[in-house]
């Protein structure tokens, strides 16, 4: 106990000491040179630890699969057997022979639409319970039992309801990923500062100029919270869902790979997957921080 | 008399269940234009309870708010708030804040170019032009004061409500301050109200100072004028006798005869 407290006092009387002459100093620019080692030496810092895992785990995935008898290919012979797939991934030989871009931009089309519109209608919704005791009341039950429903359950009733594989896969999208969307951006708008208010108040912001200069803006880091949590739930959705529809679409991609034994061709395509849901959340992460740049910070 | 803002006979309940508590008793006070009045009193008598009544952001139980012999019961430009924590919104800039209001007040009057200009001639009278691209977080608890101030100011309130304007600013800023807000409405003549807790602040800026007494029930219990020429000077007053005996005035009404009893 009097060891820490010794050495907290002599940490924190450190850079107080040291940093008193400095503040007299005029800083000196760093030369170019040095502020690129830098920096390169920060890029370095983040990219060597995963690349190293990255190794280690190739390796003993290597080991432990290469052994004859191997229910799984180890990664060399998936490289081999997938080699045409990485190489040219735009062929297209028609029907659902095709290259593997094609089959992920069929995915993220889906995604894309049925995301828009979780999107719109989720902040819609979410605005109308954070603002309104009475719809929260009445919508916020049925939206805890229904956010409960796994995506796939969804899909034969919307199967029933649409009759066509394209507007059901889309249909799970929606159903998936509308749930954090409305419940992020309720607590959001339930969450806008009194004193936001009352200046809306005097400056007698009609409504419509309410919800665009208050709102939107003061729920905007909780809204990203949840279009960021509803981008990883379509993700994980399409691709369960696309197996079972069929047609083009990386899911199907994966079915079709398993019905005639192409382990290698799924492996390949869970990485995919899985870089393609990665960056997606990024994108929707790092819009986020350009639009709540002011917000965030207070 | 017909006065410039009337406050008549107001009191407010606040009803929870089947508690209620009464915060203001019957609360009459006139305003005359240009007048410079403060309120003081204890932390919980009701004065900022009081201000929200004439801003319009809270409803008065009984009784009402008279702005040039007209009722006011609902928060609008004329009596524009300078709140204690600043409330700048974090998302806009300096500029776009105080554009905000004026762009609302003014939007039928004024074309776009002279809205433009009134902002920057509001900044202007904060000292604030400099910083009128910065984010609120990105200014001085001080500086987002006076860009309080001047998003007030840019819509031409009728009366300038202050709520505790200088509490959360350290004493050489609010020093600062006070003596911006003296000259400001030196310069402009504007009717002010302002609530405070802080006995120099009053007696430094106030035409005439309202003290309350304790709540609940809170009553106006004296109103004292300041007979102090303008313009007023902080460091000459620190001997004038006419500001000591006001302030030992007010230091009577808040320490002997209305001690604020939770507080020991």
């Amino acid at each position: 106990m009097n060891m820490t407290a010794t050495k907290i006092d002599v940490e924190t009387a450190t850079p107080a000491v040291a940093a008193a002459p400095v503040v007299t100093m005029t800083p000196r620019r760093p030369p170019r040179a040095e502020t690129y080692a830098r920096m390169a030496r920060e890029t370095a810092a983040r990219v060597i630890p995963p690349l190293v895992v990255l190794a280690l785990l190739t390796l003993v995935w290597e080991l432990v699969c290469r052994r004859a008898g191997s229910t799984l290919p180890p990664p060399s012979k998936v490289f081999k057997d997938t080699k045409e797939l990485i190489l040219d991934p735009f062929f297209d030989h028609g029907g659902i022979d095709k290259g593997l871009f094609w089959h992920l931009s069929a995915s993220l089309q889906r995604v894309a639409f049925g995301y828009s519109i979780s999107a719109v209608a989720g902040i819609a919704l979410g605005v109308l319970v954070g603002q309104s005791v009475w719809a929260m009341r009445g919508l916020d039950p049925l939206f805890q039992v229904l956010r409960t429903i796994p995506p796939l359950a969804w899909l034969p009733l919307s199967l029933a309801a649409f009759r066509d594989g394209q507007p059901s896969a889309i249909f799970v999208i929606f159903i998936t990923s509308i749930w954090p969307i409305i419940i992020n951006t309720a607590v959001g708008i339930r969450n806008i500062p009194q004193d936001y208010r009352n200046v809306a108040a005097v400056v007698q912001l009609n409504p419509l100029e309410f919800f665009a200069k208050i709102m939107i803006p003061a729920a905007a880091p909780y809204i990203f919270t949840g279009l960021r949590i509803g981008i990883g739930l379509s993700w994980l959705a399409i691709v369960a869902a696309e197996m079972l529809i069929g047609g083009v679409g990386i899911g199907f991609f994966i079915w079709d790979a398993w019905n005639s034994s192409h382990i290698s061709e799924i492996i390949l395509a869970l990485f995919y997957v899985g870089i393609v849901g990665f960056v997606l959340d990024r994108l929707i992460a790092g819009l986020g921080r350009i639009v709540t740049r002011g917000t965030a910070q207070n | 008399m017909t006065a410039y803002l009337k406050l008549d006979h107001i009191d407010k309940t606040f009803t929870r269940g089947n508690a209620t508590t009464e915060v203001l008793k019957d609360i009459n006070l006139s305003i005359e234009k240009g007048e410079y009045v403060s309120i003081i009193g204890h932390s919980g008598c009701g004065k900022s309870t009081l201000l929200n009544i004439i801003a319009g952001l809270t409803r008065a139980t009984t009784g009402g708010v008279l702005l040039e012999n007209r009722e006011v019961n609902s928060p609008g430009p004329d009596r524009a708030v300078v709140f204690q924590n600043h409330s700048l919104l974090p998302w806009l800039t300096v500029y776009e804040n105080v554009k905000l209001g004026v762009d609302k007040v003014f939007a039928k009057t004024e074309t776009r170019a002279e809205r433009e200009a009134w902002v920057m001639h509001n900044l202007n009278l904060v000292q604030m032009a400099h910083a009128k691209d910065k984010r609120p977080s990105e200014i001085s608890g001080g500086m987002k004061q006076r860009v309080g101030i001047a998003r007030a100011l840019a819509m031409e309130p009728k009366v300038l409500l202050l709520d505790e304007p200088f509490g959360a600013l350290d004493a050489l800023t609010r020093a600062h301050l006070q003596d911006s807000v003296m000259a400001l409405h030196q310069k402009l003549g504007n009717t002010i109200l302002m609530i405070t807790h802080d006995v120099d602040e009053a007696v430094l800026l106030s035409d005439r100072i309202v003290m309350m007494t304790n709540g609940p029930s809170a009553r106006i219990g004296e109103v004292l004028d300041v007979p102090l020429a303008r313009p007023r000077k902080r460091l000459e007053l620190a001997t004038n006798a006419a500001y000591l005996k006001c302030r030992q005035r007010v230091l009577e009404f808040l320490y002997e005869r209305h001690r604020f009893v939770e507080a020991a």
